[in-house]
């Protein structure tokens, strides 16, 4: 068992600490009719001052899966059936209320895609930082006003002064998205989880915000958990990639391995059906695409989830569900023909 | 190949110095002016796709809906089959409506909930003049078909569909009186990676099949490369670059485009990327620069530019850009 959070590994030469480790993590929704189980299942381990991203289509579980983390699912209707996260030698699905509340925000804070939605709007934008600060740390009020300042500048937040009288309505999305930065900054978590954090972001806006994630992580060393369906941003950001389908993993590895000859037939038709940038005087033709569609909570398919939409189904796909493993250092994936 | 249309070809659309601004009132009893779009001039060929491209607040929905005059523009002309739509009367307008269409970009939105998929496909046909029930059956299962739905999904309401399903459903009722001109805009972004290829291939499959020209308005770079035979890039209300597809892409040659193309996060790891920073964010389009309207954010601007503005000019056939520094 991996009690010890600080499960140390070799890994090319580099010693990977363990910063987080979800085991088994099964979640799912009571509806009138029927239970939904959304996550099905899942293990990773979050490693120290790595990014790693969790990539999927809308549906697939990646975000319920790390509002877990935190337990952040409103139950009833959520439930996490079954499962252990790992984190700081405790494991966050058996501590009381109170705990948790000491890890929310202070060791492992988030960021999501809204940031309209997840700022207060009747707080000034300075309020609303000085209260994280003074809830989770023993700052005096003025000590808590300072270090809000600096962490608007440490997010290039221009005239930071004017910004902290200024309520979330009067900035602009890119703006208001390096406001929840510095707000999850602000106690200097271990572990910072983005939930699809530039999808609502224009393209020129998002690369500054890409850009800032990765030279925050450079100076502070800190985990980031990124939640993306755009494997472009994976790409830019992540240094390991777990594709996520019908709740589950299905592929995981190190960005370069899985982007150059991703095995799993989804992934392969994700990454057939990106348009690519290059330009090209060639015709303009159809785009390769994956047949079907994401199927619904209520009727996953039987043996392996993407059977019905797999170009290489063989018989056995359709009844014997594939477990993900190991084919090779770092590498997983779960397909019978791997 | 589709590239370098020759001018020979016939001109669908024509777009001449095309502007609305909107009055909007600020808090303190006063009224301004966004200016929403700045002159935008363009042509449109039969059977081509032009791509119309920038960032949120650019004036790319407002030329849409000014193009289809859904709303009125200040001033400009635009000449659909060489009748000048501004000129038009409501009667005469109403039926050239039949063939320029629109696809909105959030199928959820752009559906009503309270009618079953018959009526929202029925409508076309009955605001244009179809009579017999038989005929508008025959044609509407012949639609469903045509975007890839069963045809006994006819009697069931919007929610009962998927996100791309609805697409379909809307593609549907644009294409329902044969258009010539279908203005797409953002049609897959709303929609998941495996859904937009299907989508994509669904309008490529029509643009071949029944000779549909395409406005084809996004802000996803990758989208309009493989989509489109020429592309517009506007900034601030004003086309800044314009160019056929490979053109753009091989030479952008202005540096907002430049910035567009080496911001987007692509899976090529191969790419190595010459990014050109861009600070700031796009300016309030109340308060329009005196110079170039990309000045405050141009990492190789000089004095000039602050105090007037570029027009578009040709750098090579058929690639004309807005900036002093280019060409």
């Amino acid at each position: 068992m991996h009690y010890n959070s600080y499960n140390n590994l070799r890994n090319n030469g580099n010693m990977t600490i363990q910063e987080l480790l979800v085991k088994n993590l099964k979640v799912s929704f009571s509806t009138s009719e029927k239970e939904l189980v959304a996550v099905r299942g899942i293990n990773y381990q979050l490693n120290k001052g790595e990014t790693l991203a969790l990539v999927g289509e809308s549906g697939c579980g990646k975000t319920v899966s790390a509002l877990s983390i935190l337990r952040l699912i409103e139950d009833p209707p959520g439930k996490i059936m079954s499962g252990e996260i790992f984190f700081d030698n405790k494991d966050l699905l058996k501590l009381t209320k109170k705990e948790l509340q000491a890890y929310r925000g202070k060791e492992i804070a988030m960021v999501f895609q809204d940031a309209m939605t997840s700022l207060n709007p009747v707080l000034t934008i300075g309020e609303q930082i000085i209260e994280t600060l003074l809830r989770h740390t023993s700052l005096s009020h003025n000590e808590a006003k300072e270090k809000t300042l600096k962490l608007l500048e440490q997010v290039e937040i221009p005239s930071p002064q004017e910004k902290l009288d200024q309520y979330p309505h009067q900035l602009s999305g890119g703006m208001r998205q390096r406001v929840m930065i510095a707000m999850a900054l602000s106690c200097s978590p271990r572990i910072l989880i983005a939930d699809e954090p530039t999808t609502a972001l224009d393209v020129l806006i998002q690369g500054q915000i890409l850009d800032l994630l990765k030279k925050i992580k450079d100076e502070t060393q800190m985990s980031i958990l990124l939640i993306t369906h755009d494997l472009g941003v994976v790409a830019e950001i992540a240094k390991r990639v777990m594709v996520m389908y019908a709740g589950e993993i299905v592929e995981s590895g190190p960005v370069k391995d899985l982007f150059r000859s991703p095995l799993h037939p989804y992934t392969i038709g994700l990454m057939k059906s990106i348009p690519r940038l290059k330009p090209t005087q060639e015709k303009i033709s159809k785009l390769d695409e994956i047949p079907g569609v994401v199927p619904s909570l209520a009727q996953t398919p039987s043996g392996c989830p993407f059977h019905p939409r797999c170009p290489s189904v063989e018989t056995r796909c359709k009844t014997e569900k594939p477990k993900l493993k190991a084919i090779k250092d770092e590498y997983h994936v779960s397909c019978w023909l791997h | 190949m589709v590239k370098n249309i020759k001018s020979s070809q016939s001109i669908l659309l024509e777009v001449k110095s095309l502007k609305k601004h909107f009055q909007v009132k600020t808090s303190n009893q006063g009224i301004k002016t966004v200016h929403a779009l700045n002159g935008i001039s363009f042509v449109l060929h039969e059977g081509e796709t032009l791509g119309l491209v920038g960032e949120s607040g650019c004036g790319k929905s407002t030329a849409a809906r000014t193009i289809l005059r859904l709303v009125d523009p200040t001033s400009g002309e635009i000449f659909f089959k060489n009748q000048n739509l501004i000129n038009v009367k409501n009667n005469k307008l109403r039926s050239l409506r039949k063939e320029m269409q629109i696809i909105f970009q959030d199928p959820f939105a752009s559906l009503n909930p309270r009618k079953r998929i018959r009526k929202i496909l029925e409508e076309p046909f009955d605001i244009h003049g179809f009579t017999s029930s038989k005929e508008k059956n025959e044609r509407i299962a012949w639609l469903l078909e045509r975007v890839g739905l069963l045809p006994d999904q006819v009697e069931k309401y919007p929610h009962e569909f998927s996100g791309g399903q609805l697409q379909r459903i809307g593609i549907a009722r644009a294409i329902a009186l044969s258009p010539s001109l279908i203005i797409a805009d953002e049609p897959v972004s709303a929609l998941d990676v495996s859904i937009r290829a299907q989508i994509m291939n669904l309008l490529f499959d029509l643009k071949q099949s029944m000779q549909i020209s395409y406005l084809f308005i996004s802000h996803d770079m990758t989208i309009v490369r493989h989509f489109c035979d020429r592309v517009a890039v506007m900034y601030l209300g004003k086309i800044v670059e314009i160019a056929d597809s490979y053109s753009l892409y091989k030479n952008p040659s202005h540096p907002y485009t430049e910035a567009l193309l080496g911001a987007i996060p692509s899976i090529d790891l191969e790419i190595k990327k010459q990014r050109l920073k861009i600070k700031g964010e796009l300016p309030n389009s109340m308060d329009m620069p005196q110079g170039c309207a990309f000045y405050s954010r141009c990492p190789i601007r000089e004095k000039r530019c602050e105090q007037s503005i570029p027009e578009l000019k040709e750098i090579k056939p058929g690639h004309q850009v807005a900036c002093f520094l280019s060409g």
